[in-house]
């Protein structure tokens, strides 16, 4: 079970979405640990980026409360509000899962647009930027030094000065996550962003997910269909099929809970002995 | 090779006899099905009717330039190494454009803008070339204005021009309700062009691409059949007359004592007033474009962009992208209402015939011709355009069709415009160009 000491960031009751006739989430509770990198797995279908969809607004769901606990004891209740105030004032940040950078703008500019609201602020609604108050130019200069910052821990300050859409694939879904960071989240929400990265870029993404987790104060939900890639980095999982959580609990007890092999495999239930015999095995493989 | 397959135009080494062939039967049948029917027959007004004028003749010289045309294009120029690029202009000539603006750039605005400075000046300057002038930089003005709503946040507007007649508008009516002057009128305009730009906005941003711009288009004709009904106000299709003139700052252009000439101790020159009218678009424009620039740097003008990008990812990093819309709506059509109180104020008099949808179009195809979101570009297409149509001035009814054909050819050349690059509003080490295929269009392109 997950650490019950830890005070919950985000908790789902009773989360329904309903599209037409098709159900994709099907009465979701669960929550999601302050300091945990909690992930949800599910295989292709299961509803998964429909979840992240509502909780960070751009699905209305069906049913069902979100609520965001902030590390200021602050309560926002997700289901209610626009998409662009969650991440404003929830400070929840998400990725999506074809990737969505701003190609024709420099990777500089990318985490540049993520701090528009404190920079916003500075610029006095740009009238004060106009003239050039010295604030503005603290703050544009703090902005710019927070998006090194990030570029240095994702190792592109190289290419700060290229058009997003030239950086290669692992590249580009490494900057997701970094602009995600600099509008300043408390909880990170990440869908499949190991999804067509090769061995070592998903390495590197590892360690970029345990880098936020331990200095940013930063909750992460992270969303994975293959469900070897979560396994090392994951306090806490979630298992999702057909919309129905079907299993919740740390790595191992995920792993070895029949319902969830049968899910990822399609087998009946009597074949699940064999089967979770096989997983055990290549598990114990894949540990170093 | 996958090239050896490709067939028309394309296809490498000599093109196929039967190949050919083809091509031009259905260029002919193609010329007789347009040239058939317009060429071919003309109806003229005869004594008690209409008579039947049969022109075969015509048709079928019309139709074979046509096609010989057409097969001297397929020998020459379309007769390239086949299958890996589809524009019509040689790569060669491509390349030699980017790296002629490369060389150029730098010092090319400075020389524009002196010429623009010195322009009134010149020897060979005179008062038809000023009025030109004039009618350039009021389009390079509204085509900046337009600029941002389109080239920078991505919206395709097609009403822009209904924003230059609230300015104009607004700058008449309050002159002759109210007699005041056009330097208190001047941002009067602006602020209620910018006001209705908002009133639009609200309902109309949500809608997306293709949507905004039928709506933008029907709020540019609801604008001017309102102006053209409601006679007891706007004076309908009478227009507003009398318009006052504009004072150097409160010095008249008049003849004899107190007026300009007299201050200055100058003769009186009727030519006085077109100067000062010359340099008061002159810095209009380039206030246009300097709070443009000035804006792009800003967050708000990177949220524009951003938001032509992409706007879903602007929502996800918390940019609240209905008001930023409403931004840019207001403060192009704010642009466009300085420009319409300077319109009136030059013509001094106004009418709805200034504003109707051909008005909007070309502001839009300046922008477009000029490369969206590009400042320079407005300028070397407001030339462009608006210099060409006077040069065609001679061949009349001929002088739209001209216009359309090198509308077409540029764009074929250039589909991003002249100027495609587009320059980032902030840099780390070094300031590099994104080139044109990467930066998105926005909705509705
Ligand atoms: N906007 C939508 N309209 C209709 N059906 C949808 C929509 N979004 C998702 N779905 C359906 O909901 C189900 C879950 O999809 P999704 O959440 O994308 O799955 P996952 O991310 O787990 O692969 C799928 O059957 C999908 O077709
Ligand atoms: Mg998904």
């Amino acid at each position: 079970m997950a650490d019950h000491a830890k005070t919950p960031l985000l908790t789902v009751e009773h989360l329904s979405m309903r599209f037409g006739g098709l159900l994709a989430v099907n009465d979701l509770s669960m929550t999601a640990y302050r300091g945990d990198i909690t992930a949800l797995i599910g295989p292709n279908g299961a509803g998964k980026t429909t979840v992240f969809n509502c909780l960070t607004g751009f699905y209305k769901p069906t049913e069902g409360r979100i609520t965001m606990h902030r590390n200021d004891g602050q309560e926002f209740l997700l289901e209610r509000m626009d998409d662009f105030r969650i991440t404003r004032n929830a400070r929840v940040a998400r990725t999506f899962q074809n990737i969505r950078l701003f190609g024709g703008m420099t990777v500089l500019e990318n985490l540049m647009i993520a701090q528009h609201n404190p920079l916003m602020r500075a610029s006095k609604q740009t009238i004060g930027g106009i003239f050039g108050i010295a604030s503005f130019k603290r703050a544009e200069k703090e902005a710019v030094e927070k998006a090194e910052y990030w570029l240095e821990h994702i190792n592109l300050t190289q290419r700060a000065d290229d058009a997003a859409a030239d950086l290669p694939y692992g590249d580009q879904r490494k900057l997701e996550i970094a602009r995600a960071m600099c509008t300043g989240p408390e909880l990170l929400c990440l869908d499949e962003p190991a999804a067509g990265l090769n061995p070592a870029e998903s390495d590197e993404l590892n360690k970029l997910l345990l880098f936020v987790r331990k200095e940013c104060d930063t909750g992460i939900l992270l969303i994975e269909h293959d469900m070897n890639v979560v396994m090392e980095i994951s306090d806490h999982i979630v298992v999702l099929d057909y919309g129905v959580k079907i299993a919740d609990g740390t790595a191992d007890e995920v792993r070895s809970d029949p319902k969830v092999i049968a899910a990822y495999l399609g087998v009946e239930d009597e074949e699940v002995d064999a089967v979770e015999h096989e997983i055990e095995e290549t598990a114990a493989e894949a540990r170093p | 090779m996958a090239e050896a397959t490709q067939t028309g135009t394309g296809a490498g080494g000599g093109l196929e006899l039967a190949e050919i062939g083809k091509d031009l039967a259905i260029t002919a049948l193609l010329g007789a099905a347009i040239f058939g029917s317009t060429i071919a027959f003309k109806t003229e007004t005869a004594t008690g009717g209409l008579s039947l004028v049969l022109r075969f003749e015509e048709a079928f010289f019309v139709i074979a330039a046509v096609v010989i045309g057409r097969l001297i294009l397929l020998l020459t120029v379309w007769r390239r190494p086949g299958g890996t690029d589809r524009t019509f202009v040689p790569q060669a000539l491509q390349t030699r454009y980017t790296e002629f603006l490369a060389k150029t750039g730098k010092a090319f605005v400075p020389i524009v803008l002196l010429f623009a400075v010195v322009f009134p000046f010149l020897p060979f300057t005179d008062r038809y070339l000023l009025d030109l002038g004039i009618l350039i930089l009021t389009y390079v003005m509204l085509g900046w204005g337009l600029n941002i709503v389109v080239g920078l946040a991505g919206l395709l507007d097609l009403g822009y021009v209904a924003f230059y007649a609230v300015g104009a508008y607004s700058y008449a009516l309050l002159a002759q309700y109210f007699g005041l002057s056009f330097w208190i009128c001047l941002p009067l305009a602006g602020i209620l062009a910018a006001f209705w730009g908002i009133i639009l906005g609200f309902p109309v941003l949500r809608l997306r691409g293709d949507y905004l711009a039928i709506v933008t288009l029907a709020f540019g004709e609801i604008i001017r059949i309102v102006l053209l009904n409601w006679y007891e106000f706007t004076g309908g299709p009478d227009g507003l007359s009398g318009i006052p003139r504009p004072s150097f700052f409160g010095i008249p252009f008049k003849r004899g004592e107190g007026g300009f000439a007299d201050f200055f101790g100058l003769d009186y020159s009727s030519i006085h007033r077109i100067i000062f009218l010359y340099f008061l678009i002159l810095v209009l424009a380039l206030i246009t474009n300097f709070v443009t620039i000035r804006l792009r740097r800003l967050p708000i003008g990177r949220a524009w962009e951003a938001l032509r990008e992409d706007e879903i990812a602007c929502r996800s990093l918390g940019l609240n992208t209905v008001s930023i819309k409403l931004t840019a709506f207001a403060t192009g059509a704010m642009f466009a209402g300085f420009a319409g109180s300077f319109f009136a104020t030059r013509q001094g008099f106004i009418s709805p015939e200034s504003f109707t949808f051909i008005e909007s179009a070309l502001i839009l195809a300046i922008v477009v011709l000029g490369g969206m979101g590009s400042q320079i570009g407005v300028v070397i297409a407001s030339v462009a355009m608006i210099g060409g149509f006077e040069i065609f001035r001679e061949a009349e009814q001929y002088r739209m069709l001209i216009f359309g054909l090198a509308m077409v050819m540029i764009m074929i050349w250039r589909p991003r415009g002249l100027i495609s690059t587009r320059e980032p509003s902030i840099f780390l080490k070094e300031k590099k160009s994104v080139s044109a295929d990467m930066v998105a269009q926005g909705e509705g392109h």
